[in-house]
């Protein structure tokens, strides 16, 4: 029953950086969109994350659940010492969910629209950015039991050029992922066109600061390259992500457009699996160089044997609901 | 402001905000479907205008319950992190079950608010009905969750170790049926006023008058059977209390010396310092009954219960009569609405019905979160009732009084915007729900 678990952790994380990823992407996009583009940026968007996005920011409620009930080490220990990024991240949460839902259900549409949008935009961007801190913080090395003041604590267990440059990653691959996902959602060549020179820019961005997370890596002593190559399936990973990046630009110039998000999903599925990998089923480094394993900091037997039943049970319900829910309003051909 | 008492405000606060927007969530999509399914039936337009324009309160209801519980999720390992690492593994249970509910009422929810003119009707219809069934089993999941806090299950705690865990057994703790019902009830009577109170409002100014006459009776109709049924629930909660937490029962009132037979108090002002009540109504025997179902009945006091054991009297002995009283007041309510309902006379022309029901708008939701007040403030001072105490529960991080303040700030603001938009929406109802049925559009 552990390895259901850890899967469903894992599957939740995953899912959790792909869909809401795509869907914190989208307000990116918006971000970066000139003033006269928005509005239908804006609409394009609303027909394609309305109905979903909500069920996508489930993942992380499943994921944080599975991680406090079955791993509660874990979850006291990043509670500790990232308190503050999680706080910012969650702040972003409720900005950008209430402001997307605001700007939609507000009977009378004027300059209030003005603050949803400006609210909306900055939190999907501030969200994705300290997720990305947070999980570039977890393998870092940076948190520290041992810590005498405030500031080594609480503050340098995240504040450091490693974490920040995996949460500009982040920030890029979100962005990407919703480039292409609305390529897909436009019937208007315009947009089309805009769409995908966004997600040119985002991929351009996302080498850069995936660079700069492997030289940030280096300069901290944190292992990140020999976890990538090192090792066959890192390496197999890499190889494979490089290879749908290549067959994806082909496929966009070929104006074939469904299957690009298929592909770009996994090629994101590929570079986490590439970094986490060689790392499982470690999950916390801390400072003074020793890890928590999820098998070591697992919780007890019987909770791990219900959790992973209620996650199995759940998963029957849940799945083919989700499957019929995003097929029922995906774009329809006319 | 000390670190402990800004994280104990801070949860506070966020579960306050949290409990009114799930509550909504939870209740309102049984009002829908009842609505939506005149409508099906009797194809009278104005039954499908009152279930879009109740949708459209609870997409943006349901969206800050989501994120607010979200928070909440997270709050539990930011503010409480001792407590979290040896409860997770046994009261997670009831949470890992209601992610699942949580999710189906995501899905469900999107293909009810999209799913105008797109699905087979019946089907919307039933997905309307999911949301509201989903719903119901995450607020009762997660409050067996809090109801293990109350009366611990599932473990033994041995020499500091929690031992033998047990998830399950630990979520059908003893309190959580007693604590679930009244919640639900709750939930029910306390929106079921609101709505129906904002209706009423609408129906004395004369404006839509068909529109809100129908959502009017449909909210009424939940609320006063609520109201109704809380009573006996809140026996079967105080009964349940005085077994398993006496120091609650005593705080809740004030009773600082064992009697026997014990008197209920109404109202007084507690003195903490002196230990001493004036000014309230005794009704002699009154708490012994409540208590055990027997007037003459001991009743333990705060005498018998160590001092560093007592919780705060004084804020659990007021919440506890505002609770009571309220309830009291909508049993009241609802007595009157189902006599008025057996004259013939039509409902707009009893004026002073639909004002009752104005004045009601509030408060049901201060009930509820009195209700809070009483079964939180009452368990202190444990997080984990006789097993761990909630100071030791803390984190060690300092400098909470900040995220409090940001935390306020954020919850105040977000009430403002949402009563805000509420009032936005009942504004528009003439122009959006006047048209024909053609002409609205679709989202």
């Amino acid at each position: 029953m552990e390895y259901v678990v850890i899967t469903f952790l894992c599957l939740g994380i995953l899912l959790y950086f792909l869909l809401g990823g795509a869907d914190f992407g989208a307000g990116i996009i918006e971000l970066f969109t000139s003033t006269k583009n928005r509005s239908r940026t804006r609409k394009t968007m609303y027909q394609a994350i309305g109905p979903v996005w909500e069920a996508n920011h489930m993942w992380l409620i499943i994921a944080i659940v599975i991680l406090f009930v079955g791993f509660p080490h874990i979850y006291t220990t990043m509670s500790i010492y990232l308190h503050i990024p999680l706080l910012i991240m969650l702040i972003g949460i409720i900005a950008r969910g209430t402001a997307f839902v605001f700007r939609h259900y507000d009977a009378i549409k004027d300059d209030m629209q003005w603050l949803y949008n400006r609210i909306f935009r900055y939190s999907s961007f501030i969200t994705p950015l300290f997720l990305g801190i947070i999980a570039g913080s977890v393998i870092s090395g940076h948190i520290d039991p041992n810590a005498k003041d405030f500031r080594s604590a609480y503050i340098y267990s995240w504040l450091n050029w490693f974490s920040i440059s995996v949460g500009l990653f982040t920030v890029a691959l979100c962005g990407f992922l919703a480039a292409i996902y609305l390529i897909g959602e436009t019937e208007d060549n315009h947009d089309k066109r805009r769409f995908i020179k966004k997600a040119e820019y985002m991929n351009i961005a996302a080498i850069i600061f995936g660079a700069m997370v492997f030289i940030a890596a280096q300069l901290d002593k944190i292992p990140l390259f020999d976890w990538v190559f090192k090792n066959n399936v890192g390496i197999i990973a890499i190889v494979l992500a490089s290879l749908s990046l290549i067959l994806l630009w082909y496929l966009l110039l070929k104006g074939k457009t469904k299957v690009l998000r298929i592909l770009a999903g996994f090629q994101v599925t590929m570079i986490l699996l590439a970094i986490s990998y060689a790392h499982f089923p470690n999950f916390i480094r801390l400072k003074n160089g020793d890890t928590i394993s999820l098998f070591e900091s697992i919780g007890p037997e019987k909770t791990i044997y219900s959790l992973g039943l209620a996650l199995l049970l759940g998963s029957i319900l849940i799945l083919p609901f989700l499957g019929y829910l995003f097929y029922k309003f995906q774009k329809k051909e006319e | 402001m000390d670190d402990f008492l800004a994280a104990r405000s801070q949860m506070a606060l966020s579960l306050g905000f949290h409990i009114i927007f799930s509550c909504i969530g939870m209740v309102m999509p049984f009002f829908m479907a009842v609505s939506h399914y005149k409508w099906l039936k009797t194809n009278d337009e104005a039954y499908r205008n009152v279930t879009k324009a109740w949708s459209k309160g609870v997409a943006i209801f349901f969206a800050t319950g989501a994120v607010s519980g979200t928070m909440l999720s997270f709050e539990l390992g930011l503010l409480w992190p001792k407590f979290m690492e040896h409860a997770g593994p046994i009261f997670g249970m009831p949470f890992s079950l209601e992610g699942t509910a949580f999710f189906i009422e995501a899905i469900a929810l999107g293909f009810f608010l999209y799913g105008w003119d797109k699905l087979n009707k019946w089907f919307h219809w039933f997905t309307g009905m999911v949301v509201g069934v989903s719903g119901l089993a995450s607020g009762i999941l997660v409050v067996a969750a809090n109801s293990w806090m109350n009366s611990p299950a599932g473990f033994d705690f041995v020499g500091g170790k929690y031992l033998n865990i047990d998830p399950i057994q630990a979520m059908l703790n003893k309190a959580w049926f007693s604590q679930a019902l009244h919640m639900c009830l709750a939930a029910f009577t306390a929106t079921g006023f609101a709505v129906a109170g904002v209706h009423a409002l609408m129906i004395l100014r004369n404006s839509n008058k068909d529109f809100h006459l129908k959502a009017f009776k449909i909210a009424a109709i939940f609320a006063c059977i609520g109201a109704l049924l809380q009573p006996l629930s809140g026996d079967i909660s105080a009964k349940d209390v005085a077994k398993r937490q006496p120091a609650k029962l005593a705080a809740m009132e004030a009773l600082y010396k064992t009697q026997k037979p014990a008197p209920l108090l109404i109202g007084g002002i507690v003195n903490e310092k002196d230990k001493t009540v004036k000014m309230a109504i005794e009704i002699p025997g009154a708490l012994s009954f409540l208590a055990h179902g027997d007037f003459k009945s001991e009743v333990k006091g705060l005498d018998q219960i160590p001092e560093d054991q007592h919780p705060p009297v004084a804020i659990t002995h007021y919440a506890f009569q505002i609770m009571v009283g309220i309830g009291t007041l909508l049993l009241f309510v609802a007595l009157i609405y189902f006599f008025t309902l057996f004259k013939r006379k039509p409902l707009t022309e009893k004026r002073w019905i639909l004002k009752l029901f104005v004045f009601a708008i509030p408060l049901g939701y201060i009930a509820l979160e009195a209700g809070w007040v009483v079964t939180e403030v009452g368990r202190q001072p444990w997080i984990i009732y006789g097993i761990m105490r909630t100071k030791d529960a803390v984190t060690p991080m300092p400098g909470i009084a900040y995220s409090f303040y940001i935390f306020s700030a954020i919850y105040v603001s977000l009430s403002l915007v949402v009563t805000f938009l509420l009032y936005r929406q009942i504004k528009m109802v003439p122009v959006l729900y006047n048209k024909p049925a053609s002409k609205i559009p679709n989202q």
